[in-house]
Formats: C-alpha cells, sequence, structure tokens
C-alpha cells in the first residue's frame, strides 16, 4: 500500500505540465511552464493548486517564489478561450469566483510568496502578483504589467479591482484599470506596484535570457528569506505626500468627487458605448463603500455580465483578428528586404522611411528637391526624437537608428535595394515615369511597391517590365501612428513578392490586411460612400459640429466632418471623382461640385488651415469654417423628414459603409471577414465596439439593416441597394461572417 | 630561454625606464594641484630616474580622461612646466582607462614609422577637481549675453535665467551612449558570470594584501618621490590597505541596491596621480648607452557592446595579442591586468575559461584560458594602488618590466578594459640581463 501511495504520488508528480517546484534550502521555487504561454488556464490553476498545498503543508518550507520558465512572460493573462467557451453570465462569474477564492488564499498565505516577474504580467497574472506578498521584476523590454481587460470589455475579474486600489490609491488604481495601459517596470516601482527591480544581464556563461531568469530567481529566493526571517518589512514606512493622500481619501466626500470625476470623463470618452469601465467604477466603489464582500462579488458577478456583451464580444473578435493579421499567412519571402528605398519625402514617404529605420532597415529616402528631402529628413529626425522625450528610446538609439537613413536626390545605391516603396503623388501619370525610372536602376530581385490610397495597382503595372515585382502598399497617415497597412495584389503579383510585402510591413510593426486590386481597393471604397453621405448630410443642412457628434455618437473615434479635414478635402473630392467614374450612382450622394468649390476657395482640411472647420495653431478649440457653411448654402438640399432624424442620419453613414464592405468580400476584394474587420476599425475607425462591419452585421442582424436600408433605398435608390451577400444573410438568421 | 619575439624588418622597441607618482586618493594630499601639476612632476622623475638631456625627447605623448578645459593639451603645458626644450612637440591622447596605453604605443607607431627615436609617453588623471559646468541653457544665455549690444536687450537675457538653470552638470563616470554608470555595468556583469560578492572580496583582499607586501618589501621602485607645494614629500601610494572579510562583508552595496555585490571596497577608487616611461628605438637607446628594461611587442585594441560587455576587454584582447606573438598562455610568465572591479576581473578570467564563451561570443573554436593566478597581478593592482584612469596603462607596462626583471622571466602580458567597451593587450619581452 505504502508503495502504490509512492508510486501515486511520483505519477502526480510527473503528469504536472504546466507547473513545478523545487525546495531550495527553506524556499519553495514555483516555475510556471505552459507548453505554449502561461495563461491562468483551467490546467495551469488546477497544478497551481496543488503545488501550492503541498508547499504550504511541508513544513521545512518556509516562504515561496513564484515564478516563470518562459523567458518572454510571466503570466499573460487569463485564458481567454475559457472565458469564451462560457454561455452564461453566471458561468463566467463562478470561473471568476474560483480565481477569487484560489488568489485569496495566495494573500493569506502564512508563508510569504515573492512573484519574480520577467516579462509580461497582464490581467489575471498581474491579480497573481498582487495577491502575493512581495513583487520583484525585471527592467527588461519585455516586463510589462498592466490590466487590459478593459481593452477587451472585461474587467479584472479576480481580486484586480479590489486590491489595487489599496495597494495604489484610488487615482493611480483607476487610471491602471481604466486605461488598461502597460506599466513599465520603472513606474511600476515608482508606483509602489512592484517592490524591487533587477537588471537584466548580457552575455555571461549562459546565454542573457537564460542568466537574466536564473538571477531574478537568485535574487527572489534571498528575498523570501529575508521576508520569512522578516529582515524586509512587508509593508513599506509610508511617504508625506501617500499619508496625506490617505488621509485625503479617508473622507467619503472626497472619494465620492473622484467617482463623479471619473465617471463623467469614462462617459465624455466613451459615449457610453463601452459598459466595462462604468462596472470597473461601480466594483471599486463597492469594494470601498460596501466592504470587501459586496466587492467581490460586485467583481465576479459584473465580470460575468460583461463577458456576455456585444462590445466584449466585439473587442475580444478584434483582438484575435490582430493577432491573426500579424502574421505571415503568405509564408518567408525568399530574400529578406536589408535595404530599401523610398520615393517622396512627403508625409507618407518620411513616414514609412521612420517605421523602417527603426527596425534596423537600411532605408533610402529620396525626394526631387531638396527643400522637399530636408522637410521629410526633419520629420523622421522628428519622429524619433519625440520619443526620446517620452524616454520610449534613449538618444543612442535615435542616433544610431538615424544612422540607416540615406536622404537623397538622386537614384544613386538603388542598384543594391531589395525593395522601393513610391509615395509620389497621386497621379497615374507621375507613378508611371517614377516606376519606368525606378525599374532601369534596380536589380532584378527587387520588389516595387506603390503607396496609393485610391489608384487600381494593375493599372499603374501596366507599364512595368516585371509586373509579378509589383505590389500596392497602402499606409495609414500618419504612419507612425496607424496601425494598419492595406497590401493589394494584382493578378500578376507573385506570391513571393506579397511575402516579401508583408514581411517587410510586419517588421514595420503593423497590423496587415492583404486584399484584391480595383478601384479603392477595400479602405477606401468602404470610406468613400460613407463620406459621400455625409456631405449629402452637410448639404441638408446639419451643422459640421452636429453631424460630427452622431458619428462619434455611433463609436467611430473622429466624427465624419473632421475626418474629411484631416484626410484633405482635396483628396475626397479627388477619391470621390475617380470612383464615382468607376462604380457610377451607386458612390452618389453629396455633391462633389461641393468638394471642388471648397478646394477652389483653399478649405483642402486641416492641412490648409481651413476646412469644415478652422485650425489655428496652438488652439485646441475648432469653430466651424463659416465660408465653408456659405458654400453649402449654395448646395442646399431639403432633408426627406421621413429618413433624417438623429437615428437616420447614422444609419444612413453606416449602413453605406457596412454594405460596401460586405460586398467586397462578395467579389473577392477581401480574403475574410476577419481582414474586413480590421481593416474597418484599424484604418478607418470604424467603431471598436461594434467589432468592424462584419461582426455589427452579425450582431445588429443582417435583416434588420437590409430593412433599415430598403427604406433609404425607396427615397435616395441603389446607393442603398443591399448587395447579395447580405441580402442572403438576412434571408437566413443562421448566416453569420464570424463563427 | 624561449625564443626571442624580434621579427625580421620590424625595428626593435624598447622601455627604457618608466616612473610615476605616488597615486593617492582624489581629495587628499594633491588636492590643490592641477592636473599638469602632477603630470610635471612625473615628467621630472622621469629625467631624474634617467638622467636624459631635455632636448634628447623629439616627442611628448600623453593621456589623459577627465580634462581640466583650461590645459586640453595637458601634454604641452606639463613638458613646458617640467623645463622640455620649447621645440618638443607635444600632444594628449584620451581612451578612457587605456589612454596611457594609447600614449605608448602611439609612441611605438612614431618610432617604428622611423619618424622618431626617442618619445616620452605617459598618462595623468586628477579627479580631485572636475571640470563641473554650469547648465546648458544658463551657458546659452551666458553665450548670447556676450554678444547682446543694448543694456535692453542684456536684461531681457538676465531675466530670461530662472532658477532651475543654475544647477550644475556633473561629470559621471557614466557611459554616454547607454547612460549606465561603470559600477551598475560591472554589478551586472559580475551577475551575468556568477561572481559571487564572497569571491569579489576575496580577490579584493588579495589585491590590498599583495600591494602591502610588495610596497613593505620595496618593490614599487617606479614611485618617485613628489615634495608637494605646501604639503610634505610625498613617497607612497595610500589607498593600500588591507582590511578582513568580516569588514569588507558589513559594506552596502555602492551602486544596485539592494542585492547588488559590488561595494566600495572591491571597487578600485578615485585617485589622482601621474606616470610616465621613456620609449626608444633599441639603437638609440643603447648608442645613449642606456640598459633597456623590456622589449615592447605585439599590442592590440579591441571594441565591444558598450552596454553589456563594457568591462570584457581583456577577455577580446588576450587571445588575439598572444596569436599575433605565436605565444599561449603557457609562455606568459608575468601578467599584469588592470583591475577596474573585483568583480569585472573574477568575470573576464571565468570568460577566458570557458568555451561556450569563446564560441558563442568571440568566434573562437575554444577557450585561451585563465592566467595562474600565482602569476597573476601579485605586486597589487589598481584596486589597492588605486587608478588615476590615464595614468594606469604605463604602470601596468613599468611593472611588467620590473616583474620580469625580479622574477626572471621572459614574457609579459598587459591587458585592460576601458570604457565605451574597448581594450587593449600588449606583449612585452624582458631585455637580457
Amino acid at each position: 500500500l505504502v508503495l502504490i501511495s509512492i508510486l501515486g504520488l511520483h505519477c502526480e508528480y510527473f503528469t504536472r505540465t504546466h507547473v513545478n517546484y523545487e525546495i531550495k534550502g527553506d524556499v519553495a521555487v514555483i516555475r510556471m511552464n505552459d507548453p505554449s504561454v502561461n495563461t491562468l488556464s483551467v490546467q495551469m490553476q488546477r497544478e497551481m493548486t496543488e503545488v501550492m498545498d503541498e508547499v504550504w503543508g511541508n513544513s521545512a518550507v518556509q516562504s515561496v517564489v513564484l515564478i516563470s520558465s518562459k523567458p518572454g512572460s510571466f503570466i499573460a493573462g487569463a485564458d481567454l478561450n475559457m472565458i469564451q467557451a462560457c454561455t452564461t453570465a453566471e458561468e463566467v462569474t463562478l470561473l471568476s469566483q474560483e480565481g477569487q477564492k484560489m488568489f485569496e488564499k495566495i494573500e493569506k498565505s502564512p508563508k510569504p510568496i515573492v512573484a519574480a516577474i520577467n516579462g509580461s504580467c497582464l490581467g489575471g497574472g498581474l491579480e497573481f502578483a498582487i495577491a502575493c506578498q512581495y513583487r520583484i521584476a525585471t527592467k527588461s523590454k519585455k516586463t510589462v504589467l498592466g490590466c487590459p481587460e478593459v481593452m477587451l470589455g472585461l474587467l479584472p475579474g479576480a481580486g484586480g479591482t479590489q486590491r489595487l486600489p489599496k495597494m495604489l490609491g484610488l487615482p493611480s488604481a483607476f487610471d491602471m484599470v481604466l486605461t488598461g495601459r502597460s506599466i513599465r517596470p520603472d513606474k511600476a516601482k515608482k508606483m509602489g506596484l512592484v517592490h524591487q527591480l533587477v537588471d537584466t544581464l548580457g552575455p555571461g556563461l549562459k546565454s542573457p535570457e537564460e542568466r537574466t531568469i536564473e538571477y531574478l530567481e537568485e535574487v527572489a529566493v534571498e528575498a523570501a528569506r529575508g521576508l520569512a526571517k522578516k529582515q524586509i518589512p512587508l509593508t513599506k514606512e509610508k511617504g508625506l505626500m501617500q499619508k496625506i493622500q490617505d488621509h485625503v481619501m479617508s473622507y467619503p466626500f472626497v472619494r465620492q468627487q473622484i467617482y463623479n470625476t471619473v465617471q463623467k470623463k469614462v462617459m465624455k470618452q466613451t459615449k457610453g458605448l463601452y459598459p466595462a469601465p462604468l462596472k470597473i467604477i461601480e466594483c471599486v466603489k463597492a469594494g470601498l463603500e460596501q466592504g470587501p464582500t459586496a466587492g467581490y462579488l460586485a467583481e465576479s458577478q459584473n465580470f460575468g455580465k460583461l463577458a456576455m456583451t456585444p462590445e466584449s464580444k466585439a473587442l475580444i473578435g478584434l483582438y484575435h483578428g490582430q493577432v491573426t493579421c500579424k502574421k505571415n499567412r503568405f509564408g518567408t519571402p525568399e530574400k529578406e528586404v536589408k535595404a530599401l528605398a523610398v520615393l517622396g519625402a512627403g508625409l507618407m514617404g518620411a513616414g514609412i522611411a521612420q517605421v523602417s529605420v527603426d527596425k534596423g532597415i537600411h532605408t533610402i529616402l529620396k525626394d526631387t528637391t531638396l527643400e522637399g528631402l530636408s522637410r521629410g529628413e526633419q520629420q523622421v529626425y522628428k519622429g524619433l526624437n519625440d520619443k526620446t522625450k517620452k524616454k520610449s528610446i534613449t538618444t543612442f538609439e535615435r542616433d544610431s537608428f538615424l544612422s540607416n537613413l540615406t536622404g537623397q536626390l538622386d537614384y544613386n545605391g538603388f542598384n543594391k535595394a531589395d525593395m522601393v516603396i513610391e509615395a509620389v503623388f497621386e497621379d497615374l501619370s507621375i507613378k508611371h515615369k517614377v516606376l519606368k525610372e525606378v525599374e532601369a536602376v534596380i536589380p532584378p530581385h527587387c520588389i516595387f511597391a506603390t503607396n496609393t490610397s485610391a489608384l487600381p495597382i494593375k493599372d499603374i503595372a501596366a507599364v512595368s517590365k516585371r509586373p509579378e515585382k509589383v505590389i500596392g502598399m497602402h499606409y495609414f497617415s500618419p504612419v507612425d501612428k496607424m496601425q494598419l497597412l492595406e497590401i493589394i495584389t494584382t493578378d500578376k503579383t507573385s506570391k513571393d513578392t506579397t511575402a516579401s510585402a508583408v514581411a517587410v510591413g510586419l517588421k514595420q510593426g503593423k497590423v496587415i490586411i492583404v486584399v484584391g486590386d480595383g478601384p479603392g481597393f477595400y479602405t477606401t471604397r468602404c470610406l468613400a460612400p460613407m463620406l459621400a453621405e455625409a456631405v449629402r448630410v452637410l448639404q441638408e443642412g446639419v451643422d459640421p459640429k452636429k453631424l460630427d457628434s452622431l458619428t462619434t455618437g455611433f463609436g467611430f473615434p473622429v466624427g465624419a466632418a473632421t475626418l474629411a479635414d484631416e484626410v484633405g478635402i482635396d483628396v475626397a473630392a479627388h477619391v470621390a471623382e475617380d470612383l464615382g467614374k468607376a462604380f457610377g450612382s451607386r458612390f452618389g450622394g453629396g455633391n462633389i461640385e461641393f468638394l471642388k468649390s471648397m478646394v477652389d476657395k483653399g478649405f483642402k482640411g486641416r492641412k490648409s488651415g481651413k476646412g469644415c472647420y478652422i485650425y489655428q495653431p496652438g488652439l485646441k478649440r475648432r469653430d466651424v469654417n463659416t465660408e465653408a457653411l456659405e458654400i453649402l448654402e449654395s448646395y442646399k438640399l431639403t432633408p426627406n423628414a421621413a429618413i433624417s432624424s438623429d437615428s437616420d442620419i447614422q444609419y444612413r453613414l453606416v449602413s453605406r459603409f457596412v454594405n460596401e464592405a460586405v460586398l467586397c468580400l462578395q467579389e473577392g476584394i477581401l480574403a475574410n471577414p476577419v481582414e474586413g474587420d480590421i481593416g474597418a476599425v484599424f484604418g478607418l475607425g470604424f467603431p471598436p465596439c461594434l467589432g468592424g462591419p462584419f461582426r455589427f452585421v452579425d450582431s445588429f442582424g443582417a435583416d434588420k439593416l437590409v430593412e433599415k436600408m430598403r427604406k433609404f433605398e425607396e427615397v435616395f435608390g441603389n446607393q442603398f441597394t443591399p448587395c447579395q451577400l447580405l441580402l442572403d444573410h438576412a434571408k437566413d438568421p443562421s448566416k453569420k461572417f464570424h463563427k | 630561454i624561449k625564443k626571442t619575439l624580434a621579427k625580421p624588418g620590424v625595428k626593435n622597441i624598447v622601455l627604457v625606464d618608466g616612473v610615476r607618482t605616488p597615486f593617492l586618493q582624489s581629495g587628499t594630499i594633491y588636492a590643490d594641484l592641477m592636473p599638469h601639476d602632477l603630470a610635471r612632476a612625473a615628467l621630472q622623475g622621469l629625467l631624474n630616474r634617467t638622467g636624459l638631456p631635455k632636448d634628447a625627447v623629439d616627442y611628448i605623448v600623453y593621456g589623459t580622461v577627465i580634462q581640466e578645459v583650461k590645459t586640453s593639451n595637458v601634454a604641452r603645458e606639463a613638458a613646458l612646466g617640467a623645463g622640455f626644450s620649447d621645440k618638443t612637440p607635444a600632444h594628449t591622447v584620451t581612451m578612457a582607462c587605456i589612454s596611457s596605453n594609447q600614449a605608448m604605443t602611439t609612441a611605438v607607431g612614431l618610432i617604428a614609422a622611423g619618424q622618431c627615436d626617442a618619445v616620452v609617453a605617459g598618462g595623468v588623471e586628477f579627479m580631485s577637481d572636475v571640470p563641473i559646468r554650469h547648465s546648458r541653457r544658463m551657458r546659452k544665455t551666458m553665450l548670447s549675453l556676450n554678444k547682446a549690444k543694448t543694456l535692453g536687450a542684456r536684461l531681457s537675457l538676465l531675466g530670461s535665467i530662472r532658477l532651475a538653470h543654475l544647477a550644475p552638470e556633473l561629470p559621471a563616470v557614466a557611459e554616454f551612449s547607454t547612460a549606465e554608470t561603470m559600477g551598475h555595468s560591472a554589478d551586472r556583469l559580475a551577475a551575468a558570470f556568477g561572481v559571487s560578492r564572497l569571491e569579489q572580496d576575496e580577490f579584493a583582499l588579495r589585491s590590498h594584501t599583495l600591494a602591502k607586501k610588495a610596497q613593505d618589501s620595496g618593490l614599487l621602485s617606479d614611485v618617485i618621490s613628489f615634495k608637494v607645494p605646501g604639503k610634505d614629500i610625498v613617497s607612497k601610494d595610500n589607498g593600500i590597505r588591507p582590511s578582513t572579510m568580516e569588514q569588507m562583508a558589513k559594506l552596502k552595496p555602492a551602486f544596485i541596491k539592494p542585492h547588488g555585490t559590488v561595494t566600495a571596497a572591491n571597487s578600485s577608487f578615485l585617485t589622482d596621480g601621474a606616470s610616465a616611461v621613456l620609449i626608444m628605438s633599441e639603437e638609440k637607446a643603447l648608442a645613449m648607452g642606456y640598459k633597456p628594461k623590456a622589449y615592447l611587442r605585439d599590442f592590440v585594441y579591441v571594441s565591444q557592446d558598450p552596454k553589456d560587455q563594457l568591462l570584457l576587454g581583456p577577455t577580446y584582447a588576450t587571445p588575439k595579442v598572444l596569436e599575433k606573438s605565436g605565444l599561449t598562455l603557457n609562455d606568459i610568465d608575468v601578467f599584469e591586468f588592470h583591475e577596474a572591479f573585483a568583480g569585472q576581473i573574477m568575470a573576464n578570467l571565468k570568460a577566458m575559461e570557458s568555451d561556450w564563451f569563446a564560441q558563442t561570443y568571440m568566434g573562437r573554436k575554444t577557450k585561451v584560458g585563465a592566467p595562474p593566478m600565482e602569476k597573476f597581478n601579485s605586486w597589487g593592482g589598481s584596486l589597492s594602488l588605486g587608478h588615476p584612469f590615464a595614468a594606469t596603462g604605463c604602470r601596468l607596462v613599468t611593472t611588467v618590466a620590473h616583474r620580469l626583471q625580479k622574477e626572471g622571466g621572459q614574457y609579459g602580458l598587459v591587458a585592460a578594459c576601458a570604457a565605451g567597451g574597448q581594450g587593449h593587450a600588449m606583449v612585452i619581452e624582458a631585455y637580457p640581463q
């Protein structure tokens, strides 16, 4: 019997695949090592509970170190699949309560537990860490702490909303939980989120990564011993500021004031479209005002409720989509692009150069004039220098990145380029001229990518001697801020060319969709009808400010009028005209002549200082451009009262966008709905809470959308005719774009 | 007797002699001097020691790290002050802790190229006084003030001065490229190679013990006496303080807190001092009737990542210079390595002893091996004798020559690390007795 039980134990020990431990003297070192990524999965939780029970029951153990064996992550968060597998709020609440219980035991551990953090410590991982008695983090660039749940429409459901306010004070805790921002180690130390920092190590007798984890463990083991022997105090003497803050916070009306302020700020930023931040405030408030029992209950119940909201599902869908669009589905290119040349040092060209040089790609930036080149190089410098001010890079790194940039006016060095991206003026004849010039000087393997927002790539490639090497790379402005890159392939573009373009884009840090060729590709094609509708709405007498508030009220981060100013009225006119020619009356709506009159007056949007609004340097406040209103007067339309309520206007704008997106999928411009959603949200600001046009159709109901469109169609005609694929989905409610 | 390292067609270059001022902890007896005063003392000491006619020197090269702005070419100011002919050109070099190594190899280069026959090289560092500057904003205002023509313009400039602009800028022993202090990097290096606090304290204690022994037995004959104006004659280094392991264990880490291992006791301390050597072509030395102390043979400079491999110069330089000379580690009788930190020395020894490191980071098939401790820094080192940055190189070379003479060895090896992730090594051959 004894033998069997020993064997049993033995077996049990060896069947653990996610958590193991080692006793070092009087310290138990628990190592987490999920075969894929460390998440708080069912398996991880089960094994952790077993291990903790063994450790607590072992009288030789005085203290504990909790560490990950994965170089890049402590615990990346809860297991999303585990939450998504639940079908009711109650199930999710139960998950949350199990987590709460587990961490409560950790918090009340009679043996001090040190969380030794290297790499990402996010979500449930952070909640685990803050339940421990002591935290040590490495200064690695990969080490980040945060509660990103809010970005997934959730809340920290395993004690995060209860422990953080007590640990950091209300303001810092709210900031962390409501923004979901990642906190770097030095900041975490300052905030009091971790107790001690450990440097990363360079080459030694082992690889830097391996030795750094070992070193972290050594330091943590020493700290654990110190804690057990009470040589290291568990509570730090509070500073004067902290004492004052605590005192002030002890007044209920002060706390009430903070709740109100935070609530107002959240409402202003989210327009009430995102339930998670409001629920988070509710949980924090419950814990502080009614005590832990109420707080933890509120946390678990709200967590369950949030998990069932369409907003959360939309945001989680976007998260998964983003992960998908950060992979190269075309495989590894034959030749890595090490030398890049960018033609045109304008806003786009310089932006492309910036996101390339800081990834170690040698980049030639070529312009035709010294003034243009100088402006472009300054833009790159400024973009990188601003990062040094935010301390995300050092001045030395800035200098070394800039050493990858060569500014020039000629084609010198193009014979060694692996890829050329042209970002010259959007004019077919200029693009043709440039392509011919470039093809005369580049080596045979070199790829020619064209950055255009609307010109069909096959038209540009028409003059190419090697069309298989020609591809479209549509960047979004400002390039260093916008995450999306839309890559456009023609029938002739080779798979290797596509693989190479995707590889470059991924290196530049982009989220990538690869779409088929056609006027406006995917993104511009969706945006154009919506802007056409926006112009009509303006012509119907809706004030630009009102138009903006209607669109932002629907969840767009930027209002339609402001968006037109940002894109440029001239560009909008140009695109509207081009796409109008290509697609006919379906792209009608607003009068293009209105846009042209604006351009004639010099109202080209933000870049010219005037558009729908007046832009004054240094002034945040924007006034409506009354001269633009005067122009509108002469294009005035009478609104049809039956389809002009606020809600009608919103759906007129959105349905044209969505219908065009679905049509792109129907026509094969889009490869799949995921890329359609990602492109719309990351490139055009489609409301993230809706998850993109396809997720929106799924959750709103294709039938309901078609019904609305039919009503508009009666008045405006084919601009609102639902496409066949949308009709198919309307007819059969079981058809969904996303499973 | 092993073979000589003389190469056909390559001029034999010799170290005639070398001296140094006593190395003193900064802020002590030298506190009121200027850097060129110390350099002057070393130069005069060299003249006295060698009996060299002042006009026999073709050229003077000096190293310095923290520059006194008034004497930016400290070599020239010191030479003039030391009474050298004003017809002898002099220039100053800087390469962090291997600045006087650079001065010496510059001299070797001048002689090898046939441009000079007798060159004085040296180095000086004066940490008792360092340039502390106004802030950049303040400097800008002050410079604009010079150009302001009207009273109004001046007043408006003066009015633009804010309290914050008055905060001074202090120099730091930190890398410009990484902003990391050297001590911090040394602590990380020690951790990377798993060097314990105990090992570091033991090595530091060894350094102090050996230095004390060498000092007491009169082996440090390169030290000259120096009458400091207004103070007594100084004739001994004052930083040698053998302690006990218990005492050293009490110290708190100086850079990485609370778990670091580098402390004040196992690091080199801020030092004032100067050194000088006389380097000649062998023919010239013999013609002038000198009995040289050693041949200066092959040397190399190396450089690597200034962040994670800041202080690994000796590891990279040693195998390279040995290969150049056709020697192995076993052929070397005397090792003199610069001891920046005990942890840095121990890390280098472990790196040199590691095949994995040699293969992974140095592109070598095997390790070079660590020097045997009985041949290593046996008269103390920078940890105990002191480390006036730019003066240390000449001390190392002179010490090798003296130890070869005393111990009867034939080959010596100097190696040192330096800020910027650079390093140096030189092979020295005893001059036949």
